[in-house]
């Protein structure tokens, strides 16, 4: 490791050894594509957010999305599942690109039946957790694949029961309400309810910007699990040390273009101006 | 029995030979007043969600809607709407040649109160829509989740908690209101009492019992309104669960 990776790695000491994938992260891999986004574009009002963004994800990609604060990453990442919807722009997953029409408001909307199929193999787990207040760990896990999916009730609660002993919960977690528990086992279980649709890509959006700096690391212990098993992820985050450690590929955003991409060395060579920047910032 | 109860001056508790049809107007009132409660409460829901909605179509009646009934006095719209009902449908089977209908004086009732509590319990809902955090339905769809299993099993639960103290408050104005129907000739408790008054020339003595059901009844009420806040609050961090 060198100088700057070690300085840039702020939960070096919480987290165990890079795995494999990572350190080799510039042989490329050769899975098929599993989702292409393409040439992007989102506005609100006046402002572009984003201005012809794209990226394509293989099987067993996790891809960071970083860059300050209004660069468009998380946009880029709503856009995916459609939770924004884009002015201009392609999703395609597994070949099937997402069929725009004139939705009911009058604004492009994305094929009722094909974005339903799309948001039950993409997974989010957000910023502030979003864990539905009213119902228990239990229940939070087991909604959608049970409503959703239509897994029977038992199967939904031992695969929820499986998950959150997978992200580290005792199994008495699973009758409190979210509330209750620490930001970081709320985003534990945010993440076990991803799991549970077993999906084919996860998207986290800044899964450890609204936790106390002591909970980051349990957090992201879980995550980079899901990385060492080849899960599909696309991923949006501050953590550059733990972008280097668990990205096949690192997209650096700015004004809502991708300014830089590559394997994580992009991370320790930054070729573009702005990339170096926004590094050199991290560090004061 | 009189004599004893007359003696320690209770003879209030005879209610004069009035009792049946005190009882009678109780049961009247409430039973208007509950069902008006369903009628406004579904009008309340459907007008907030229309009000919400991103839809002008939607938006602008349902603004109309509350926007007129909230500032006109109660007792003008409850004439207003009896006599133009019954007006509109003279009009109506006048034109289709078929027989005078009457408007059946407690349907109105339920109709009218239904309609102009529906616009308060619009505002309700609607204020409580609005306090639902934007995350807990964002999730709600990037888990699949239809628009009829958001609202269901996600929005209703949670708009609840924040609804529920202004329904049993708008609850509370709309059992009172009940007592401004008697004026379209309802034999409710107020207009029971009244009458037993005017009879027995006591009418303070059953204005006071009347006051009395009405303070039980809503005395109760108070009590169910407190078990569903509990219900409907747990997970909330600092409450009683």
């Amino acid at each position: 490791m060198t100088l700057s990776a070690h300085a840039l790695s702020s939960h070096n000491e919480q987290l165990p050894e890079p795995f494999p994938m990572a350190r080799h992260a510039s042989i490329a891999n050769t899975a098929a594509v599993k989702l292409t986004v393409e040439d992007l574009h989102k506005h609100y009002g006046d402002h572009q957010v984003l201005k012809g963004v794209s990226l394509q994800a293989r099987k067993g990609d996790v891809i960071s999305l970083i860059g300050a604060s209004g660069s468009g990453k998380s946009t880029m990442l709503r856009c995916i599942n459609f939770l924004e919807q884009p002015d201009a722009g392609a999703i395609t997953l597994d070949g099937q690109t997402i069929e725009m029409r004139q939705g009911r408001a009058g604004v492009r909307a994305p094929h009722p039946a094909q974005l339903q199929n799309l948001r039950t193999r993409l997974a989010m787990v957000f910023q502030h957790f979003n864990l539905w207040s009213h119902m228990t760990v239990l229940e939070n896990i087991c909604l959608a694949p049970r409503r959703v999916l239509g897994v029977s009730a038992q199967d939904a609660e031992a695969r929820a029961r499986a998950y959150l002993d997978k992200v580290g919960l005792p199994s008495r977690a699973a009758d409190q309400y979210p509330a209750f528990l620490s930001g970081g086992q709320q985003q534990r279980v945010a993440i076990a309810r991803a799991l549970a649709m077993e999906p084919e890509i996860i998207l986290f959006d800044e899964p450890t910007s609204a936790l106390d700096p002591e909970l980051v690391g349990e957090v992201l212990k879980v995550i980079q699990t899901l990385a060492e098993e080849g899960r599909t992820m696309l991923m949006v985050t501050h953590e550059m040390g733990f972008a280097r450690k668990v990205s096949s590929q690192v997209l650096f955003l700015h004004q809502g273009r991708v300014e830089e991409q590559g394997s994580a060395a992009i991370l320790d060579h930054p070729q573009s101006e702005r990339l170096q920047q926004f590094l050199s910032n991290r560090l004061k | 029995m009189n004599d004893f109860l007359h003696s320690i001056g209770l003879q209030a508790l005879s209610l004069q030979g009035f009792g049946p049809l005190l009882a009678q107007g109780a049961w009247m009132t409430l039973k208007l007043a509950l069902l008006s409660l369903a009628l406004s409460l579904s009008l309340g829901l459907i007008g907030a969600c229309a009000k919400c909605s991103p839809l002008r179509v939607l938006r602008v009646p349902a603004t109309l809607y509350t926007t007129l009934i909230r500032s006109v006095p109660d007792l003008v719209l409850i004439l207003l709407i009896f006599y133009t009902l019954q007006l509109w449908l003279n009009d109506f089977t006048e034109m289709l040649g078929w027989n005078y209908i009457e408007i059946d004086p407690f349907m109105a009732g339920v109709i009218t109160l239904g309609f102009i509590y529906g616009a308060y319990f619009t505002e309700n809902f609607r204020g409580a829509i609005l306090s639902v955090p934007a995350g807990q339905l964002e999730a709600a769809k990037a888990y699949g989740l239809n628009r009829t299993q958001r609202f269901r099993l996600v929005l209703f639960p949670q708009l609840m908690r924040f609804a529920l103290p202004g329904l049993g408050n708008n609850w509370l104005v709309l059992l009172k209101s009940t007592a401004l129907v008697s004026i379209i000739g309802l034999a409710d408790l107020v207009k029971a009492a009244q009458n037993a008054g005017k009879t027995t020339n006591n009418t303070l003595y059953f204005l006071i019992l009347a006051a009395l059901v009405y303070l039980v009844i809503t005395t109760l009420s108070n009590r169910l309104f407190k078990r569903l806040e509990r219900r409907y609050n747990t997970g909330i961090k600092g409450l009683a669960s």
